[in-house]
């Protein structure tokens, strides 16, 4: 298999299963088929805690499948890649590193030398604009600030494989659609794949090259749709696009669905 | 604990503002002063009782001393040295073991709790162990490290090391196993060998842990070096506490103990410096590591 012509991802019949506490198997991932093209921005998106984020973990190398195979580039995973970005949900800076040691954590971890990392760092921290905040520690910054933080942190490596797992649900609605137009600016020049999982239909159709549906709960593929919007995009004037309206309506009466599923058992479960 | 009370901050607009802002900057300056007031108030309030039902005889003076005698054997100890030597020797000699067997014992129950929260084989087949060893009441070893170690300075911290070791090795322990996952699994992903995860995430995030446990344990140094030199010694606080007990000198006991809460106090202030300078990283409404 040649690394150079293969896929970025290929997930064949993958399935995770975990064991929950109480000691029951519970399937987040099945049979699942994916392809990620190199340089391509996918989006997933599907109903809350249907196991988007299982499937990043997968291919991240920090979990491995029960079942099936997840290649990257061409390559079985085989524990945590060199060549792989993460942006979690959650804030995973280090709280106690100020901004520029934060964002030198990567090349310092893979052994470059502290001047490179340095300088290397400060270039990143002036693409996301915290120049001025090198010296900061991490509690001092805004939820946003924190976020390009770790944008720049997870670039600062140069990955060829960007996971992103719903990195800007924590913010509010003006700093999300700000921090969108900043994503699409750094990985325009970095020729990077991208695997962006989000709940937000718009926030999807705005930011992909394909939108992967999955279907509730144990996750698989649904539905794949490509996005012919052109590019450069800018994520506020896009979405009034009449094109985008009618994207977002297609994928919709697919996703709609899944949600309707997800709230149904989840009122069940309650009841 | 020093008052960090933040003044309110004058906005420019009006005067109407400013105004406000200095009253109440006024009434929090007030309360403060009641507060360290009452509190002198009530010292000087005990001690008087104390003094005066010693003085009338209501309490016998012989069996609880009175504040004036006590206040004079501090100076005399102070001015002519106590019986085993001059003061600041015993004061030091105490110190000096205490602060021996505290880092001592804090080294060994971070290394090991540290360890013991990363190394999952070594939890399971130590931990039952280590449980044991916790249950004992250890102040019971103190006569038998003076048998191993005679009455130098190495029995007391033998037994400084043993009270200071399990709380420091638990906290650290819990600190390793409570650090945040998701900053592990970053780590990971930024490229952190399982060394580097070790010193670079998990000791930096157990470091709170350690330090609420490090308050309790200088105490327990203190009472393991105490203990230790009142069992057997040639010099120290505890033995003061001894020897004056010996001589039915209730002034001198009260006197030591007196000394000793001024040394713990000061030891502690130093402590809780050391810290704010050490967590500089957190917001300040949490720094207070307890």
């Amino acid at each position: 298999m040649n690394s150079h012509t293969s896929p970025a991802i290929e997930l064949r019949g993958t399935s995770k299963s975990f064991r929950t506490p109480s000691g029951a198997l519970h399937t987040a991932v099945r049979d699942l088929d994916l392809v990620v093209g190199r340089g391509e921005f996918v989006a997933v998106v599907g109903p809350t805690g249907c196991g988007k984020s299982t499937t990043l973990t997968l291919v991240s190398g920090l979990e491995e499948p029960t079942e099936g195979e997840v290649l990257v580039a061409g390559e079985p995973v085989r524990g945590i890649g060199d060549k792989i970005g993460f942006v979690f949900q959650q804030d995973a800076v280090f709280p106690w590193r100020t901004v520029l040691s934060n964002v030198m954590a990567g090349p310092r971890f893979r052994g470059v030398p502290k001047a490179e990392a340095r300088q290397r760092a400060r270039e990143w921290l002036a693409r996301v604009g915290l120049a001025a905040f090198e010296d900061r520690y991490p509690h001092q910054l805004s939820g946003g600030q924190r976020k390009r933080v770790a944008l720049a942190a997870t670039f600062v490596n140069d990955p060829e494989l960007l996971l992103m797992d719903e990195p800007f649900s924590a913010l509010d609605v003006q700093t999300r659609a700000l921090m969108s137009d900043e994503l699409l600016e750094l990985w325009s020049g970095t020729g990077a794949s991208v695997v962006f999982v989000t709940h937000d239909l718009e926030e999807s159709i705005a930011l992909a090259d394909k939108v992967v549906v999955m279907t509730a709960g144990p996750a698989t593929v649904k539905e794949v749709f490509a996005i012919d919007l052109p590019r450069p995009r800018k994520v506020e004037s896009v979405r009034l696009e009449p094109r985008f309206i009618e994207i977002y309506r297609e994928i919709w009466s697919s996703l709609g669905e899944e949600v309707r599923i997800t709230r149904e058992r989840g009122a069940t479960d309650a009841a | 604990m020093p008052p960090e009370t933040a003044a309110p901050v004058a906005s420019p607009a009006g005067a109407d503002r400013t105004d406000r802002a200095q009253a109440r900057a006024r009434a929090a300056r007030r309360h403060q002063l009641l507060v360290h007031g009452t509190r002198v108030l009530l010292l000087v309030a005990l001690i008087g009782l104390w003094e005066g039902l010693a003085r009338a005889a209501v309490i016998d003076p012989f069996n609880f001393s009175m504040p004036s005698r006590i206040w004079h054997q501090m100076s005399q100890w102070a001015l002519h040295g106590t019986p085993q030597g001059p003061l600041w020797e015993q004061v030091w000699y105490t110190l000096y073991e205490a602060l021996l067997g505290w880092v001592i014992g804090v080294v060994g129950g971070v290394v090991l709790g540290i360890a013991l929260g990363r190394i999952r084989f070594l939890a399971d087949v130590l931990g039952p162990y280590i449980k044991v060893l916790n249950a004992l009441p250890r102040i019971v070893l103190a006569p038998i490290f003076l048998i191993w170690f005679g009455l130098g300075p190495a029995s007391k911290v033998a037994s400084a090391v043993v009270l200071v070791f399990f709380p420091v090795f638990f906290n650290a322990f819990q600190g390793a196993r409570e650090v945040d996952r998701n900053l592990v699994a970053n780590s990971r992903i930024l490229g952190a060998s399982n060394r580097q995860v070790t010193l670079q995430v998990v000791i930096p995030s157990a470091t709170s842990w350690i330090f609420t446990s490090l308050h309790v344990s200088f105490g327990f140094a203190l009472i393991g070096a105490i203990v230790g030199e009142y069992i057997g010694a040639t010099k120290g606080l505890g033995l003061l506490v001894s020897a004056s007990q010996g001589t039915f000198n209730a002034a001198g006991v009260y006197a030591a103990m007196a000394i000793l809460a001024v040394v713990a106090l000061l030891a502690e202030g130093l402590l809780a410096f050391l810290e704010r300078r050490l967590f500089r990283w957190k917001p300040a409404d949490a720094g207070d590591g307890r």
